[in-house]
This record gives C-alpha cells, structure tokens and sequence, in this order.
C-alpha cells in the first residue's frame, strides 16, 4: 500500500481520474465544472465586502456578526462552506490569520490560498514572531499596537476586516473594493492609497 | 519545547527549525494539476465520499520527509488515493491496472 | 455546560499522538498553557472521530485567546493569540 502512494503525483491523479469517472463519482466534465466554479471566488469577493463595510455602518456590524451572512448579502455563494468569521483591524489591534496545522483559509471570499499562506515558514513563526513575519511584506505595526494572531485549526475560516485608509473620503465602493488586496484580509498587508 | 513533546510534524507552529525560513510571498498560480486536485477534493466532500478531516488525516500521515519535499496538491492526491482505497471506492488491484494504462 | 466568555482555562496536557495514530486540532504550542475563553462559536461535530469515518457527536468549539508572552516567553509583548479549541480539551485553570 504504502509503495503505490508513492507514486509520482501527476500519474496517481490520471489513474484515480480515470477511476473516479468509470465508478461513476466523478466525469470530467463534473471535473471542469468545479474548478469553473472555485475559480469564480477570488479575493475580489472579500474586497466587496471591505469596501460595502467601510461605507455602510449596518453592513459592518453584520459582518462582524456574522461573516457568512454578510457575503450572502453580496451574493457570494456560501452553501456547503465553512462558516466565516470576520475579524476588525482597529487602532489598536492588528489582526492575522494562519493555520499552523494545514492550510484553513476562507475560499468562499479570497479563493484559492496562496503560496506562501500554505508554506511551512509562514505556518511556524507567524505565531512566534508574527512582527518578524510581516517584514517579510515590509509592513510594520506600531509597537503599541496589539497584534492578535488568529490560529485557524477548526471549523470556522476567518478573514481580516482591514482599516480604511486615509485619503479615501468620498470614494465609491468599487472605488475602495480596488484598492483592498488578497494579503489585507489575511493581515500580512494594510490598504493604501 | 520542540524536542520534548510528540509534536506531529504537520504541527508547525512556533517551531524552532522554521523561525529563520524565509517566506516567499511572490504570487504562483495553481497549474492544472492542482486545479484538477483541488476539485476532486471538493466533488468528494459534496458527495460525502471523504470529510476534509479524512484528507487531513491522511496528509498527516504522510512522513516527514515526503511531507516537507512534497508540492501542497502532490500530498493532497496521495491522501485522496491513500482515502478511496481505504474505503474500498477502488481496489489496489483496480489503481495498478489504471496506472498501467497508457 | 457552556463557558462563558472571561472565563480562565487551561488547555489540557494531552499528547494523544504519542499512543498511535490521530488526528488532532489543537495545536502543541497550546497544550498545558493558561487561557481565557472569548465566545462559544457553536458545536460542531469532533474532528478527532471524522477524521476516521467515525460517529462524531457535536462538542463545543471556543475562541479562546492566549498571551503571547506567556506562550512564547516573551518580554512584556500585549501581542495575543486567538485559536479555537473544542472544550473537551480544556480545563479548569
């Protein structure tokens, strides 16, 4: 058993796709579907709900409450996801999201996570030395902020509700949603203009 | 604290060996394989085929060696294959014979 | 019984990796080391018994925040740690 899990990658998912299609779990073109689908969450979902929270009081306190209505309110598909929790980034506290024993990351609004948010150097010293970790970004926090490392180890996938930055006064939602980034909901980056 | 405790390998945080790792932030996009990986996964778990705790699991059980050389979706297809054979959806018999297949 | 936010705890000492195979959500970093609970997130079916086709009955899962200081022998940070942790692992401070 443990010899054929061995095999090379890319030949184990050709023979488990033929596999999975004569069974009759899975066809190509059941295949092709989902990832159309995945890839229609991308971090520009998250960017909506930033944004429509930095212009609308009620939005943002819905949010807060409870994330996976508020990105059904923006008709984010959240069926069969995780539940979503949104965590505020306020003039005291920063907040970053890791998993340090896989890679839980809230899809349903950022879409796939990326690279770095999957390696072991992000995993490992984001809770030690997450000051050290966001240089990586060159982004500094204020030594008298308090920055709040948020493990995801279980059911829920949390995202980051960023500052809003100044010099956006009368901006549009779209407007702001442009300038809201995958990594400013995950805490590693802050929005700027 | 590293070396005394059964820490699982998958168990990263805080970890002594990794605290100097770099970090590479640069974006990779997903290639096909990871794509086509990332979809078994998710037509598995609306099927009720496999729980991601039972992906979880079998990525875990991974050794550690494999575990840290191996790409992200390399360790997800090996814990589908290690999970569908395990629940009998196909046979070892069944998975050579489709590896053979030109 | 449900915990109540404010609430001191510890989470336990446990090594189950050590005995044979299992699949675990609460981190190393964590075990043995004093907390507070945050918020009851809900119940949710145990993870240590999905992760083998198991019958998983629903357990408490809490916000439960750490210093990082006390963590991590730090030197006076106010930096802090928010995990979930289902309540079967933890106790009474």
């Amino acid at each position: 058993m443990s010899n054929i899990l061995e095999t090379d990658g890319e030949q184990l998912l050709q023979a488990v796709l033929g596999l999975l299609a004569k069974k009759g779990i899975a066809s190509p073109l059941d295949i092709q579907a989902q990832i159309a689908s995945t890839d229609n969450a991308t971090p520009g979902q998250g960017a909506r709900m930033v944004a429509k929270a930095w212009t609308d009081p009620d939005y943002r306190a819905l949010m807060l409450e409870d994330g996976t209505k508020a990105a059904e309110a923006l008709d984010i598909p959240m069926r069969g996801m995780p539940p979503l929790g949104v965590m505020e980034n306020t003039s005291d506290t920063h907040n970053l999201i890791v998993c340090t024993l896989c890679s839980c990351y809230p899809r349903a609004v950022l879409g796939y996570p990326p690279f770095w948010y999957k390696s072991a150097g992000y995993r490992a010293r984001a809770v030690r030395d997450p000051r050290g970790l966001l240089a990586e970004w060159k982004t500094v926090i204020a030594p008298e902020v308090k920055i709040r490392v948020v493990d995801s180890t279980a059911d829920y996938r949390w995202m980051v509700l960023p500052m809003r930055p100044a010099g956006t006064e009368g901006w549009s939602e779209a407007q702001l949603a442009a300038i809201v980034r995958e990594g400013d909901m995950v805490g590693v980056t802050v929005p700027s203009v | 604290m590293d070396q005394e405790k059964p820490r699982a390998h998958h168990d990263m945080g805080g970890i002594a060996k990794f605290m100097c790792e770099p970090v590479d932030i640069e974006p990779h996009g997903l290639t096909e394989f990871d794509k086509t990986v990332d979809a078994i996964r998710q037509i598995l778990g609306a099927k009720k085929i496999m729980s991601t705790d039972e992906l979880r699991r079998a990525i875990e059980a991974i050794p550690e060696d494999q575990y840290l050389r191996l790409s992200y979706y390399r360790k997800w297809i090996r814990s589908i294959t290690d999970n569908l054979l395990a629940k009998g959806v196909f046979t070892e018999a069944e998975l050579r014979a489709a590896l053979e297949e030109p | 019984m449900i915990l109540t936010p404010g609430t001191a705890i510890r989470v336990k000492d446990d090594w189950p990796e050590a005995k044979g195979p299992v699949h675990i959500r609460t981190p190393h970093y964590l075990r043995g080391r004093p907390g507070r609970i945050v918020r009851h997130l809900g119940d949710f079916p145990n993870p240590e018994d999905l992760a083998f086709a198991r019958p998983a009955a629903k357990r408490p899962l809490y916000h439960v925040a750490f210093s990082k200081d006390v963590l991590f022998d730090g030197q006076g940070t106010t930096d802090e740690l928010l995990v979930e942790i289902f309540g079967h692992w933890l106790e009474a401070a």
